[in-house]
């Protein structure tokens, strides 16, 4: 609980810097594309009339599919590199060449292949979040202290039981973090694959704004999507503090 | 009874095959507990390994003999405990569920006396009180104790233990020793003790044996009398003692430094 407390207590703080720094750019620089902070707030409101909640809605739905569909092929495939010789040997220069390209580059063919409804969106995400979560994966799973090995196969451990009690648990510290660093990532990523084939979303609902010239709805857009963001990251903490009490010394 | 018989295990490499252990024997009597000595590197650690089923065999057999017949040692059939050296608890698992999970990796059920038998061993190992705590949040002594109880309470057919009392400092050693030998006069599970102290292998082995250097050969056996003699202090076990110093020496050097490091 205290821990919940202090998150907040810097959300807090954070929040109020960046408007603080907000409201001095607009007090300097006197142009219509930045607005009071107060202005904005005001008018928050109005985002509850205009539906933002299904706009989010819309988004988490195609972060939640992509990210559920790295993770059902990143983690497998992670620990098959990390226990298979073969394996890594064929796919590590794969994943070794690919990893820094930029996936967004690949958007038209994802929309030729997938159309340009939720699938190319969710191929875009899954493209961005599947490599963190394999190379993460893969890693963790060679840091396993090989003695947790030694007393689980004696005691007559079979494959699957040796998946299910030490592999899985050992990486779930570090998927959950590297989960945490990629959802970040594909909450900045709705910008760009909402501008697109879509009438929700809250990457549709700036870009609306932006193109209707209404700078006070765009940032309406701006804050939501942050504090969707910024939510996620806590709600990805929190979940990892929870299920990984283990890694954490009592004090 | 456990009978080992030309076993020959080597390492894969890069560059091919390195033989740890090439043409051991060793038998050991039901109930009894070998320690056996050697100089790092000469392949007792391996030894445990293979009796885990962690490696595979090359050639010769390991098998374990009961009234039912003689079968190849095998992890499946057979119920091995290993304590290895920094007792290999899980550390995403309370000290509850790592002493409970061999026996549900086997599907054994746990009947109501086999719970108040559990319940004893916490009890005799004082870890009680720890069950619901994960291995990061033990002292070094306190995990020691829940990695005997884990092994004790699985009923092993054979124990493996490699140095499992190096890592504690002097006191709690010594006081982990006695609970050791405490908790196995209950049902006195066969038992493999590696270690490179030769006060402890007095202490908690009916039986020594000496590795040498290379390729895991077995130098010297004696039978033991001070099993369980925690000070004795007649000049016959200096000599004993004295003995197996020297069946231990050939590169003296080392051996000296692993004697202070051990002790």
């Amino acid at each position: 609980m205290n821990r919940l407390l202090n998150k907040c207590l810097i959300f807090l703080q954070g929040f109020l810097l960046l408007n603080i720094i907000w409201y001095l750019a607009f007090a300097i620089m006197r142009t219509t594309v930045i607005p009071s902070p107060i202005t904005i707030y005001q008018n928050f409101g109005t985002v509850f009339a205009s539906q933002i909640f299904i706009h989010i809605l819309f988004s988490l739905k195609r972060i939640g599919a992509g990210l559920a569909l790295s993770l059902a092929v990143g983690v497998p495939v992670g620990i098959l590199m990390a226990y298979s010789e073969n394996a890594n040997k064929i796919l590590y220069p794969l994943i070794y060449f690919s990893y820094p390209i930029p996936k967004t580059a690949l958007l038209p063919v994802a929309m030729m292949l997938w159309g340009m409804r939720d699938g190319s969106k969710v191929a875009i995400i899954f493209l961005i979040v599947v490599f963190q979560v394999i190379v993460s994966a893969r890693d963790s799973v060679r840091n396993i202290d090989p003695s947790v090995y030694l007393v689980t196969v004696s005691a007559g451990a079979s494959r699957a039981q040796i998946i299910r009690h030490i592999t899985l648990p050992a990486i779930l510290p570090e998927l959950l973090t590297s989960v945490r660093v990629s959802l970040g990532t594909a909450v900045s990523i709705l910008f760009f694959v909402e501008g697109y084939g879509t009438k929700y979303g809250m990457g549709y609902y700036i870009l609306d704004a932006w193109s209707r010239i209404d700078y006070i709805d765009m940032y309406i857009g701006i804050v939501v999507i942050s504090i969707v963001g910024f939510a996620l990251f806590v709600a990805i903490d929190l979940l990892s503090g929870l299920l990984c009490r283990w890694s954490t010394p009592l004090k | 009874m456990l009978v080992i018989e030309n076993l020959s295990v080597s390492y894969r490499t890069k560059k091919g095959r390195v033989p740890v252990i090439d043409g051991l024997s060793l038998q050991m009597e039901q109930g009894e507990v070998l320690a056996v000595l050697g100089p790092s590197g000469c392949g007792k650690s391996t030894l445990i390994n293979v009796l885990a089923g962690m490696l595979p065999i090359d050639s010769g057999s390991a098998d374990f003999v009961t009234e039912n017949g003689r079968q190849p040692l095998n992890p499946k059939t057979h119920k091995i405990g290993v304590i290895p050296q920094n007792c290999g608890l899980l550390p995403w698992k309370t000290v509850r569920d790592n002493c409970l999970l061999p026996l549900k990796l086997r599907r054994e059920p746990i009947t109501e006396e086999r719970e108040r038998e559990i319940s004893d061993i916490y009890e005799a190992l004082d870890v009680s009180q720890l069950l619901q705590r994960y291995p990061a949040q033990l002292s070094g002594g306190q995990v020691q104790r829940a990695a005997l109880a884990r092994a004790f309470v699985f009923h092993p057919d054979l124990l493996l233990m490699d140095e499992p009392f190096s890592a504690l400092d002097a006191i709690t050693r010594q006081d982990a020793r006695e609970l050791f030998l405490r908790i196995w006069n209950r049902n006195r599970p066969t038992t493999v003790l590696v270690t490179h102290s030769i006060e402890e292998a007095l202490y908690l082995g009916n039986t020594v044996v000496v590795m040498g250097t290379s390729h895991g050969e077995i130098q010297y056996r004696m039978k033991n009398p001070y099993f369980g003699n925690s000070n004795p202090e007649s000049v016959d076990y200096l000599a004993a003692k004295r003995t197996l110093h020297e069946k231990l020496k050939p590169d003296d050097e080392r051996r000296g430094w692993i004697e202070q490091t051990a002790e």
